[in-house]
């Protein structure tokens, strides 16, 4: 392998990688993969071009043949719709005359789609139905004779859908969705998908930081009590409470939290909470917010899932959220909070799912704070790119599982990365 | 009601509105929520979301309780950058449903200027209002806030 020096006399940078991992576990990682230009464009190929299944929306919000939706595929705008024998589909919102984007709306429903510029039309599938002047008109030519509409489609993602979820992927090269989730996932998307849902809405919040220190922060259970001082201020406990951190064992990339109440230690700890209200401090006069009714076997109160490159699935408390993640540049990434119900939730449920929203999403009491994070380590790092970051917490003991105070998540998530990036 | 009495109403409730937006803008949050009853409901919810009748909003509150519980929040527990806001309003509309019951809009621009004094327009959007007559003056008893700006840029924390 040829190295050339650095001139900062750090360590040597093979000459080939864009980005140098000075150590093969992901405890150190160059601040360069979070600024430049050329990783990310990089990454919009081996990544969301590459062999991944990339989050799209809810079937929910598509249910009617005709139903579609402008979404993206990392920044490639990809439109998602479901065609008329009720199957879905997806492709590049780039016309394939002259490159305009065909659908101009957020959301919508039709049985055909037809760019403004010359008025190509195409069906849900993205083929062509039809060219204007095609055969011209009176004396003047239209199309060559060897104009074959069949070779002129929008370019077409393979979709498949699992519980709900709807993804796309450009690649061949992609496993079947089902085996990438892989073994480990899959019962936990099942445990919140197990039954039919309804799309509640959606809320977006924009960051000025790179759409990787999300991933980092929604795999980094150790920051949810030193950034997030809800739960302390008021006083509310969190004892007797059971932790899981499990990555994915294909590549590491996709992970999944859980914080679960023992539920006997809990009511023991709810009376001695009853004495300590004497106490001074804060007490939330309406704690409806952090209510909870038991939907699962556990009683847990928070379920962070990454689905790898841009989903999140939540569960906290009653919310549910698939949060969709769109990087933007190097500089900036689009988060989407889908909140959904269940169909057969009973008034009082949808209530408290739409009251605990306040939890969640851009003002939400426990996760305001972590675009603010990403956003200070994107200004903190932005003039060092080969420095580099130290992730290790529980390093000594890599198959724990048991625990929040960890990093390994993040470590095993970089491997991942770095695999798949060729770095 | 003759043109007085209406001249008269408009005039009140614009100055409910004016102290609405002076409360926020001069970071008198623990006054905000006795601008409103006791049974309100608050809510900033996205336009998207409410031309397609869903309900999810980033804030709802659907007591004053849960207002002053996001001001304790807001002053002792969440961690955001300092900022200000600046609220204009205009368009007011009136309409009366009964003697002490009157729905209001109107439109808001709100413009954030944060620590490092950039000013931004942050949010545009409107106010739907339901405004009744309380011992202490004209309360909210439903404000919504639909905001057009469809991205929070960073994270939402003094209420809209
Ligand atoms: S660019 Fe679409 S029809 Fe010409
Ligand atoms: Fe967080």
């Amino acid at each position: 392998m040829s190295a050339v020096p650095t001139s900062e006399g750090a360590a040597p940078a093979p000459a080939h990688k864009l980005a140098f991992f000075p150590r093969e576990d992901g405890s150190r990682v160059p601040y360069e993969v979070f600024s430049s230009q050329e990783i990310y464009d990089l990454e919009q190929e081996r990544i969301f071009r590459g062999p991944t299944w990339s989050f799209l929306a809810l079937e929910a919000e598509i249910p009617k043949p005709g139903d579609y939706k402008s979404t993206f595929v990392g920044d490639t705008p990809v439109v998602v719709t479901r065609s008329e024998d009720g199957e879905l589909a997806a492709w590049v919102n780039r016309c394939s005359h002259r490159g305009a984007m065909v659908c101009r709306n957020a959301r919508g429903n039709a049985s055909s789609h037809s760019c403004v510029y010359h008025q190509w039309s195409f069906d849900q599938r993205g083929n062509l139905l039809g060219v204007p002047f095609r055969r011209g008109q009176k004396h003047m030519t239209g199309m060559p004779k060897d104009f074959d509409p069949k070779c002129h489609s929008l370019r077409q993602l393979k979709v498949e859908s699992y519980r709900g979820l709807v993804f796309a992927t450009f690649s061949d090269e992609a496993p079947t969705l089902p085996d990438y989730l892989g073994n480990e996932m899959r019962p936990w998307v099942d445990r919140i998908f197990h039954k039919p849902v309804e799309y509640l809405g959606c809320t977006r919040q924009y960051s000025q930081s790179n759409w990787k220190l999300y991933y980092e922060n929604v795999k980094d259970p150790y920051h949810a009590s030193m950034l997030h001082l809800f739960h302390t201020t008021f006083n509310i406990f969190r004892v007797g409470m059971h932790a899981r951190s499990l990555p994915d064992a294909t590549h590491g990339l996709h992970s999944i939290i859980t914080v679960t109440k023992n539920e006997e230690e809990t009511s023991a700890a709810y009376k001695q909470q009853g004495i300590r209200s004497m106490d001074d401090g804060f007490r939330l006069e309406d704690e409806s917010v952090l209510g909870h009714v038991k939907e699962y076997d556990e009683l847990t109160t928070n379920h962070i899932q990454t689905i790898f490159p841009q989903l999140v699935i939540q569960q906290i408390h009653n919310t549910l959220v698939a949060r969709q993640l769109l990087p933007k540049g190097p500089d900036n990434f689009e988060l989407i909070f889908h909140f959904f119900g269940y169909t057969d939730d009973t008034p009082e449920l949808r209530e408290l799912r739409l009251k605990q929203a306040n939890l969640v999403g851009p003002a939400g009491y426990i996760s305001m704070e972590d675009t603010e994070a990403t956003e200070l380590v994107q200004r903190g790092t932005r003039r060092d790119p080969k420095a580099t970051s130290v992730i290790e917490m529980a390093r000594d003991n890599p198959g724990q599982q048991d625990s929040n105070i960890t990093e390994s998540l993040i470590r095993r998530f970089w491997v991942g990365y770095q695999q798949l990036m060729g770095f | 009601m003759d043109k007085m009495e209406q001249m008269l109403l408009w005039f009140e409730l614009h100055s409910l509105q004016e102290r609405y937006v002076s409360v926020l803008d001069n970071d008198r949050l623990e006054e905000w929520p006795t601008l409103f009853t006791e049974d309100c409901e608050y809510g900033v919810i996205p336009k998207e979301n409410e031309d397609m009748g869903l309900p999810v909003g980033v804030i709802w509150c659907n007591n004053q309780r849960m207002l002053r519980d996001r001001v304790v929040s807001l002053r002792h527990a969440n961690i955001f950058e300092a900022h200000s806001y600046r609220h204009m309003t205009s368009g007011l509309q009136i309409t009366p449903v009964d003697a002490d019951t009157v729905d209001m809009l109107s439109n808001y621009v709100v413009v954030q200027t944060r620590a490092n004094g950039e000013s931004q327009v942050y949010q545009a959007g409107r106010y739907e209002d339901r405004v009744v007559r309380t011992a202490e003056g004209w309360r909210f008893q439903k404000k919504r806030a639909i905001f057009d700006t469809s991205r929070v840029q960073t994270l939402l924390a003094t209420p809209i």
